[in-house]
């Protein structure tokens, strides 16, 4: 099963390019805290068709075998006199017997939330994750200073490893959701948070911005990859090395051009000059499955169109439109994409 | 007499008639005199000077459904935006405020004031009383309100519409990330919608304590007057809560308080606790209003009084004390404290008791009735299935550990349509439906209800159904599009579908409306065949509601029998007198005249919105103009002489 | 009786109209600016063009010195394209955005809040190169003598705009519905909208 999912999901990704992750389906867990709650939810969905399709039973019961009367029938009022205890034991049973499923839903959702807080947290990785107006940001946390790194819209993460993510907001706030993996929590500026997961399957898993926060809250997505260990470990060796230094003619004037524009007034490249914090870090951009926070796909030619005019994919982002010569974008685009 | 001055001895000396008072039963003199009396006066000015409850409930119940007209324009214009995926039909600014005006909409210019709006008319005569307390203000509550509403269709057809939700989350809403005065006009519509509101609350409290038919007694309180009477008091309790936040907003945004500055002292949190202090009561005075709606409307078509009073009765107190204990269900995501969620959780869980007692009880009176199928029943049929359902998936999202996926997305949104609309909507239709011959003397076409109705029910039902899958796929809420390939596309262009049903069935209400005004079925006093006391008077009723103000025997007085006296003699009717019985068992405690009506309600409902809009630019408005609010209602509370004259001629010496 | 209505709905509408009449040109979240030229200062014209931007994107007081003759220069076509578009410090969405960009670009650096520090101060009314928007625009994009660096070709001349037009914010030229409020953060100093209004001169007369 497990596997036949894994091929599913490749193949999905494969076929799609933009919407490059598998249905972010809650029913989907890929991951402990995931499954805790779809267990609750399958107990809850249980309890509450019962109770509805009993309630609805009793109703079309009871018009079905009431006999008709007009605006002129009597009305009786015999119910004004004296007690009914026929039908006062019904409601009275029925009641009871809601109290008892209520009382029961409330002890599985405390059990739900104590399995939720007992994720073995031993040999985690850590994340602080913080969220801007319409993007991501990501600092994996490394005992030792120097195995840190900074990334951007995509996480990798090792199957079978816990992960603590530190939750901050830059500005307003966010909400970060990933369906598969678990619930969501609210990134709020003044406040950190924290969230666990585990990945016990390899995918990618998608997620997006749950709390409405201004103009492009439509495309503020967050890809998290799990990767087999030693997948991640390759992975994460390359984030934190330097930016790729350009070699060839084309993508070192691709490089000229991007320290010469715009672009060092808010992105990073680690090992250049360029070290502004206030949009996406573009040390390993060309590594990544998508461009502005999920909103494009990152090949050469989305890649061009956003550099030119953002406005035209995600209208407000912060971003400006830079006019580049045709051949000063093409090394540009070739140069960013070659910072793997 | 000796009080009197002498031209008011004189008056009364050459016009005797000025005291007359009515006789059992009332003679036609003593109803023509009556109608002089309580209607309003004619014209321009009397129009907006009118105060009698009828048409000022009316034009209430107008400028609601028209503000329900407008939110429904908007969530037509949502749903197609949504219908395909990668849509660029309307960008995201204008999203972003098409989104927040249907909620505001909704929320604070339909659904509160549609409930208070129906209560203002019918409660007085459902309790037999000539008048709603304070006729004045409830004049001021009225013109406030719509102030209120066109202020902000103003600012958003001016491109100012607010564009933070309906819930205006700072820091977004606050002064850093939405610039310009959008969120201040947001912020203060607020302020005109919770000041209506808590005006019509107070009047309600005190009709229903103060203003009852003499032995009506509290164990014989209609259940639809229970309902407004609990749903009232909440409101009491709960609008301060928005209005203290609305204004520490403005605030923050107008003048530079730090309340909800995280970097200063202040807590982006504090405004999702004020806020939701009041918001989920909110949603409960929407809410327990139609749970009076279904009392009335089961009662009278299973005919027979609705099984367990007192347990209903008991069951609309519960739901409102246990609503005040709920509000941080909305703030599960945060990192508030884990143990403090889980009490919350309980509460949320324990309401559903109450709600299931009354359902049940209705169950049991239809089970046990006699069944008249007419389209008002079919509403309240149609309630059953639909806020049933949105209540389980409440039940669902009381759970934290489940709220924790589907919270702010389309789940909820599903949930919250499926409590409002099957809850409250539904309800109010079938309620309409049900008095429209009482307002109008004329009876709506059974055929078009039926087509309204079943419209209406399978258009909500494929438009938001879908809606919990999509929440359970993933699609967040508040967003102008969304890619394609994620299993959105599907539900959102049923959705959609689903969505012109239901303008559809709103076409066909409309059409039944209008055509009913002018060619429905003259419908008598009680063309159902009703117990209460609104069914007692012609319809529409006259301006003065009874001719005799009604003496009351038993819960249902129109189907029980009526022993002597059944009538009140010796009110007088050439003036607004009005008798003012003891709370608890209703026995008569004094007469009172009421005023007259008066324009100086509809001068200062200006004069404050002068003062509300400037504040929106200006703190120094609240000072300059605060001056001719003062003015117009020192004009409104001076006393006349003359009324004061005539008031003293109605006085008897022991 | 539907007459009078409408006649009291009108006025109503035409009542909060009034009241918001500037509400058009104040709100307008404009997404379609023009992109970042790459012309460098040519594009901002005016006095010794460079040979180009900067290799290592460092600005350079040397040449910013040499261009120090272009104080009273105006800006290009294209720029006053942007600038004659629309007022930018009648629209609040510019002046929030040119907000978070001075912070964003560091400006605090060398101006602080606007008190000034090794830069002079904007809040006051003192302005050694003009204070009409599109002089703080040529300021902002050619670079002064003495260490204001020049930001043409780094940032879009949309974004110089934003830029002046909260600087003006900073001495109480943008109307009051306008101007910012206090920010999420440590406060700094009296939110934009509450200064007083400072007279501007050139820097120097009393």
């Amino acid at each position: 099963m497990k596997r036949r999912c894994r091929a599913l999901a490749i193949a999905l990704a494969a076929a799609l390019p933009l919407a490059a992750f598998a249905a972010p389906d809650m029913t989907d867990a890929a991951g402990p805290q995931a499954a805790h709650i779809l267990q609750l939810w399958r107990v809850t969905v249980l309890v509450c068709s019962a109770v509805f399709a009993a309630v609805l039973v009793a109703l079309l019961w009871a018009v079905w075998r009431a006999p008709r009367g007009g605006a002129d029938a009597p009305a009786d009022v015999s119910g004004l006199m004296h007690g009914e205890p026929g039908p006062r034991r019904s409601v009275v049973l029925a009641v009871g017997v809601s109290s008892v499923l209520l009382l029961s839903l409330l002890l599985a959702s405390v059990t739900t939330d104590r399995a939720l807080a007992h994720l073995v947290l031993r040999d985690a990785i850590h994340i602080e994750l913080t969220a801007h107006q319409w993007w991501w940001s990501a600092r994996y946390d490394d005992p030792q200073p120097s195995r840190m790194f900074t990334t951007a819209n995509e996480l990798h993460i090792p199957v079978g490893r816990p992960v603590i993510l530190t939750l901050n907001a830059s500005d307003v706030i966010h909400s970060l959701w990933v369906p598969q993996l678990a619930g969501k929590k609210d990134l709020i500026p003044g406040r950190s948070a924290t969230l666990t997961w585990r990945a016990d399957r390899a995918g990618t898993y998608r997620g997006q911005c749950a709390e409405f926060c201004g103009a492009q809250h439509a495309w503020m997505a967050l890809s998290v990859s799990a990767d087999p260990p030693d997948q991640y470990e390759a992975w994460a060796a390359q984030q934190r090395a330097a930016a790729a230094t350009p070699s060839e003619s084309r993508t070192l004037r691709g490089q000229q051009v991007f320290l010469g524009a715009s672009c060092v007034m808010c992105h990073n490249v680690s090992g250049t000059d360029a070290g502004a914090q206030h949009g996406p870090d573009l040390s390993h951009v060309g590594s990544r499955r998508t461009l502005a926070a999920g909103a494009l796909p990152n090949d050469d030619a989305h890649l061009a169109a956003w550099i030119t005019n953002p406005q035209a994919h995600k209208p407000g982002v912060n971003m400006p439109g830079t006019a580049f010569a045709p051949d000063d974008l093409q090394a540009l685009v070739a140069y960013l994409r070659s910072l793997r | 007499m000796s009080r009197l001055s002498e031209p008011a001895q004189a008056a009364l000396r050459r016009d005797p008639e000025l005291t007359r008072r009515n006789a059992v039963p009332p003679s036609a003199a003593d109803r023509a005199a009556l109608e002089a009396t309580w209607r309003d006066p004619p014209g321009l000015v009397g129009w907006l000077s009118a105060v009698n409850h009828k048409a000022i409930g009316l034009r209430f119940i107008v400028t609601a459904f028209g503000f329900f007209a407008a939110g429904g324009l908007l969530a037509a214009l949502m749903r197609v935006q949504l219908a395909r995926p990668n849509s660029t039909l309307i960008g995201p600014d204008l999203y972003n405020q098409v989104f927040t005006m249907h909620g505001t909409t909704m929320m604070f210019l339909f659904a509160v004031p549609v409930m208070q709006a129906m209560a203002t008319y019918l409660v007085p005569l459902m309790l037999g009383a000539r008048s709603i307390a304070f006729p004045r203000m409830n004049a001021f509550a009225y013109w406030i309100y719509l102030f209120g509403g066109l202020m902000l269709y103003g600012a958003f057809a001016l491109n100012i519409g607010p564009d933070a939700g309906w819930f205006a989350y700072v820091p977004l809403a606050g002064p850093d990330y939405s610039p310009g005065k959008r969120v201040d006009f947001w912020a203060q519509m607020i302020t005109f919608t919770e000041l209506s509101g808590l005006l019509s609350a107070i009047i309600l409290v005190t009709t229903i304590f103060k203003l009852r038919a003499v032995g009506m007694s509290l164990n014989r309180l209609p259940l639809f007057a229970w309902a407004m009477l609990v749903t009232s008091f909440m409101v009491m309790f709960a609008m301060p809560a928005v209005m203290l936040a609305s204004t520490a907003l403005i605030m923050d945004r107008l003048i530079g308080t730090h309340f909800y500055n995280p970097g200063d002292g202040g807590d982006a949190l504090l405004w999702q606790h004020l806020f939701w202090f009041f918001g989920h009561p909110e949603v409960y005075f929407i809410f327990i209003p139609g749970l009076g709606f279904m009392s009335a409307i089961i009662a009278t078509f299973a005919r027979r009084p609705i099984f367990g009073y007192s347990a209903m009765v008991l069951a609309l107190i519960a739901t409102a004390f246990l609503s005040f204990g709920l509000w941080v269900h909305h703030m599960f995501a945060t990192n508030l404290p884990e143990l403090g969620k889980g009490f919350f959780t309980a509460m949320s869980l324990m309401i559903a008791i109450p709600s299931a007692v009354q359902i049940f009880c209705w169950i049991a009176t239809l089970w046990t009735g006699r069944l008249n199928l007419k389209t008002p029943l079919l509403f309240a049929l149609g309630f059953f299935a639909i806020l049933v359902l949105g209540g389980l998936t409440g039940v669902m999202l009381g759970m934290v550990p489940l709220d924790l996926q589907v919270h702010d997305s389309y789940f909820v949104v599903a949930h919250l349509h499926y409590v409002l609309i099957g809850g409250a909507v539904f309800p109010l239709l079938g309620a309409v439906y049900y008095w429209f011959p009482k307002f109008s003397g004329r009876l709506m076409s059974e055929r078009l209800g039926r087509w309204n109705f079943w419209l209406l029910f399978v258009g909500f039902n494929v438009a938001f159904f879908p809606m919990h899958l999509l929440g359970m796929r993933g699609m967040p809420r508040r967003v102008y599009t969304y890619p394609s390939g994620l299993g959105w596309d599907t539900p959102n262009l049923i959705a959609t579908i689903g969505a012109v049903t239901i303008a559809l069935s709103m076409l066909v209400l409309l059409f039944n409306l209008a055509r009913s005004l002018r060619h429905g079925t003259p419908a008598g006093a009680n063309p159902w065949g009703a117990g209460t006391l609104e069914w007692a008077t012609a319809s529409p009723p006259p301006a003065a509601n009874f001719d005799a103000l009604p003496v009351v025997h038993g819960r249902e007085p129109l189907w029980q029998p009526w022993p002597q006296p059944t009538q009140v003699r010796g009110l007088a009717v050439r003036q607004r007198e009005v008798l003012v019985t003891t709370v608890l068992d209703a026995q008569p405690d004094h007469r009172l005249v009421f005023p007259e009506p008066s324009i100086w309600p509809f001068v200062s409902a200006l004069a404050t919105t002068v003062l509300f809009i400037g504040s929106i630019f200006t703190p120094w408005a609240v000072v300059w103009g605060a001056i001719p609010v003062g003015i117009a209602l020192s004009l409104w509370f001076w006393p006349k002489p003359g009324e004061t004259e005539r008031e003293l001629m109605l006085e008897k010496s022991p | 009786m539907s007459r009078l209505r409408v006649v009291v709905g009108t006025l109503s509408i035409a009542l909060g109209a009034a009241a918001s009449m500037s509400g058009c040109e104040r709100e307008q979240r404009r997404f379609d600016a023009p992109p970042v030229s790459r012309d460098g200062l040519a594009s901002v014209q005016l006095g010794p063009t460079r040979a180009g931007p900067p290799a290592s994107g460092a600005s350079d007081p040397a040449s910013a010195a040499a261009s120090s003759t272009v104080a009273d220069a105006g800006p290009s076509a294209s720029a006053s394209a942007v600038l004659g578009a629309r007022n930018h410090d009648r629209n609040a969405f510019d002046v929030a955005q040119g907000k978070r960009l001075y912070r964003w670009f560091n400006c605090n650096g060398c101006h602080a809040a606007g008190g000034g520090s090794i830069g002079p101060a904007l809040m006051d009314d003192q302005w050694r190169y003009g204070h009409e928007p599109p002089q703080i625009v040529a300021t902002i994009l050619q670079g002064r003598p003495n260490g204001m660096p020049s930001f043409a070709g780094r940032i879009s001349t949309e974004q110089a705009a934003q830029l002046a037009a909260y600087v003006r914010s900073m001495s109480g030229q943008v109307r009051e519905d306008v101007a910012p409020s206090r920010s999420d953060g440590l406060s700094t100093g009296a939110p934009e909208l509450r200064r007083d209004r400072e007279t501007p001169k050139l820097a120097g007369t009393p």
